[in-house]
């Protein structure tokens, strides 16, 4: 386990060596950092200086190593717009994207498990091919649609939600949540329904079909002929194996929650690193761009590796691979 | 409210699958009996229904596709047909057990075999989570699995096919049940395995005093655990008798068939070898069964009259049921 565990530590530090060389050449490459720092009117002379002062007039390699050693003490430079550290930007917009995304994806998992299993158990039922038809809604139609969809009928017809924003936000030392107050709760609806319809779909659509399949296993025969109740063979002897495949799905799709937060947080206005990113992106703002695609890697690599080991705690098979 | 003198009473017991194709009469008006304590055998080559008249008894056919349409399968002055779910998880387990011909795939991967055999205790007997474990792990010691308090722990796919085979069995006698139906409990497995779990069953079924109702296709095996046998074919019982009339003096050209379809020892020497299937052609499917004796196409035997009627199930002489015109006037 603790070998498994350090070989895929070591997997995840090689990806983001990759990333980071991405980002090195968006950094180095795209845009003339000094021409937007030193200003278009700037002499020849201060141009150097800039230059001199950013390090720009060192060998390449010499530029990686030191954006390397930089990245790795979180300094990614400062924004050109704003001033201050890109990291700060960022890290300031980041509780509000994780509390959207969080729970969008605990929505999803639960709604789309449970309504999977129910759906399993009597496909026949008209409600339950209600639900199949609706979740191929859920992913065929895009994110933004369900968003304004959803604003013209809670927000601006039945007026029940608010169209945008964060609402009302408590914050305990860095972190500022909305999720003290009833206001916030009232944010957060619309945008995580939004965000979450295409994962509840995907993931309740998987969930029956490895439930399907596994009903049909022989050792749940043997659950049943050994007395046990309905509630034990489907939610301890299926479920535990259906989840398997399940959870890894939910868990690599916290990441592209993340990723899609970008469309739900500009239709909601919400002011998360989504919002922040498409903002910086228009303004060629490129320390902020580069230390959202680095935290970003980061952030998906290390659930990813979470992920890998709670499967492999949940399915023994793997555990001594 | 039936009764009967013997143990498990099955009568007259139809059970289809209502398929796209059809109707596919699996267990077509079977009746057999078995007594306290006593070993039965049900042979019959693949597909003949054995299985579902087992799934039957423990009330696990699916539905749909299948359903009971008819008969009587009394157990202890109950009609296990009649039963709701919820008394028949009751019988399940605790009084009779079940255990399936594919040690490899009838444990459940993801719970440790000590977590599996416990469960019978927790549910059965209410026992503590502790107190389970502990039992379980004296259940895999009588089963003769090795170093059971360390095998508690492991998980299936840790053990081979005849520890596997071990924990089932284990599983199954965990409440003393009163009937063990072993569906194929060796097919699966090498020959010297066969031979050990076979003992195993034998040894468990006096100290427990379980009557054991073995489905197998090897008459091997029947030789050895029977004392009486049950012979079906397509989804009908074609010969009833004890295993020494079986054996001795089988009736339907049925029975003989598989008789010398038995290797025996000394037939490689012989100067002709014999072929080891005797009976030509194979088991109809059951969407489309011949008119008439189901085995009349395949029967060395057959008779105008086996081609048009199908003949009954009639005692011959005491204790020894057969279903073939060769015995009846018509
Ligand atoms: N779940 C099912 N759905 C549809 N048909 C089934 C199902 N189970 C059994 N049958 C039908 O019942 C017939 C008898 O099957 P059964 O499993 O009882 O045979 P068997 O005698 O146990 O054979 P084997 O030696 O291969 O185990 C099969 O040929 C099949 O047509
Ligand atoms: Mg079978």
């Amino acid at each position: 386990m603790a070998t498994y565990i350090a070989k895929r530590l070591i997997q995840g530090l090689v990806v983001l060596l990759g990333v980071s060389m991405i980002c090195f050449i968006i950094f180095r490459y795209m845009g003339d950092p000094v021409l937007t720092m030193a200003g278009k009117y700037a002499t020849f002379q201060e141009r150097e200086e800039v230059r001199r002062a950013l390090g720009l007039d060192k060998p390449t390699y010499v530029q990686y190593a030191r954006f390397i050693w930089n990245a790795a003490h979180g300094n990614f430079g400062k924004s050109y717009i704003s001033r201050v550290p890109a990291l700060g930007l960022i890290l300031e917009r980041f509780p509000a994207t994780f509390e959207l995304a969080t729970t969008a994806t605990l929505l999803a998992f639960l709604m789309g498990v449970g309504l999977g299993v129910l759906v399993a158990l009597k496909p026949r039922a008209w409600q339950n091919r209600l639900i199949m038809a609706g979740s191929l809604g859920g992913i065929s139609m895009p994110t933004f649609l369900i968003g304004i969809l959803l604003i013209m009928i809670f927000a601006v017809y039945a007026g029940v939600l608010p169209p945008f924003g964060r609402g009302q936000t408590v914050t305990i030392g860095f972190w500022r949540t909305g999720l003290l107050t009833v206001d916030g709760w009232k944010h957060l609806i619309m945008p995580a329904v939004t965000l979450a319809t295409f994962q509840l779909a995907v993931l309740l659509r998987l969930t029956r079909a490895g439930m399907r399949e596994v009903l049909t296993e022989d050792y749940i025969k043997t659950a049943w002929a050994k007395g046990l109740p309905p509630l034990k063979v489907i939610f301890k002897h299926a479920l535990r194996n259906v989840l398997i495949p399940v959870v890894t799905v939910a868990g690599l799709q916290f990441g592209e929650v993340i990723a899609y937060s970008i469309v739900t947080e500009t239709i909601f206005q919400w002011p998360g690193m989504g919002n922040l990113i498409l903002t910086s992106i228009f303004e060629s703002d490129q320390p902020v761009v580069v230390t959202y695609i680095m935290l970003a890697a980061f952030m998906i690599i290390s659930i990813n590796t979470i992920v890998d080991i709670l499967y492999a705690i949940l399915n023994p098979k793997i555990r001594y691979a | 409210m039936s009764h009967s003198s013997h143990l498990l009473d099955v009568q007259q017991l139809k059970t289809y699958f209502y398929l796209f194709d059809g109707v596919a009469r699996a267990v077509d008006d079977v009746s057999f009996y078995l007594d306290r304590g006593e070993v039965l055998g049900v042979v019959g080559e693949s597909g003949c229904g054995k299985s579902v008249t087992a799934q039957s008894i423990m009330r696990l056919i699916p539905d749909p596709p299948g359903r009971i349409l008819s008969g009587r399968i009394t157990f202890d002055g109950l009609d296990l047909v009649q039963l709701s779910m919820e008394q028949m998880r009751g019988i399940r387990g605790k009084r009779i057990a079940m255990i399936f011909q594919e040690p490899m795939t009838s444990l459940n991967p993801v719970f440790t075999v000590g977590d599996q055999v416990a469960e019978m205790f927790r549910l059965h007997e209410h026992c503590s989570r502790h107190e389970s474990l502990e039992r379980a792990v004296e259940m895999l010691a009588r089963v003769q699995v090795p170093a059971p308090e360390k095998r508690v722990h492991e998980y299936p796919h840790q053990l081979s096919g005849g520890m596997r085979q071990r924990v089932m069995i284990a599983m199954a006698l965990a409440c003393q049940p009163q009937i063990l139906i072993a569906d194929e409990p060796t097919t699966a497995l090498d020959v010297t395995v066969q031979a050990q779990i076979l003992d195993l069953m034998t040894r468990l079924k006096h100290e427990i005093d379980t009557a054991i109702m073995m489905i197998t296709h090897d008459l091997g095996v029947i030789a050895e655990m029977a004392r009486r046998v049950v012979v079906m074919y397509a989804g009908k019982v074609v010969e009833e008798a004890d295993t020494a009339s079986i054996f001795n003096h089988p009736r339907h050209p049925y029975t003989r068939g598989l008789l010398k379809s038995m290797p025996r020892i000394g037939d490689r020497a012989e100067k002709k070898r014999r072929r080891l299937s005797e009976i030509q052609g194979m088991v109809p499917g059951l969407l489309a069964l011949p008119e008439g004796c189901r085995f009349h196409p395949r029967c060395p035997d057959a008779m105008a009259v086996c081609r048009r009627q199908l003949p009954a199930l009639e005692l011959l002489e005491p204790h020894h049921k057969v279903r073939c015109w060769l015995y009846l006037s018509a």
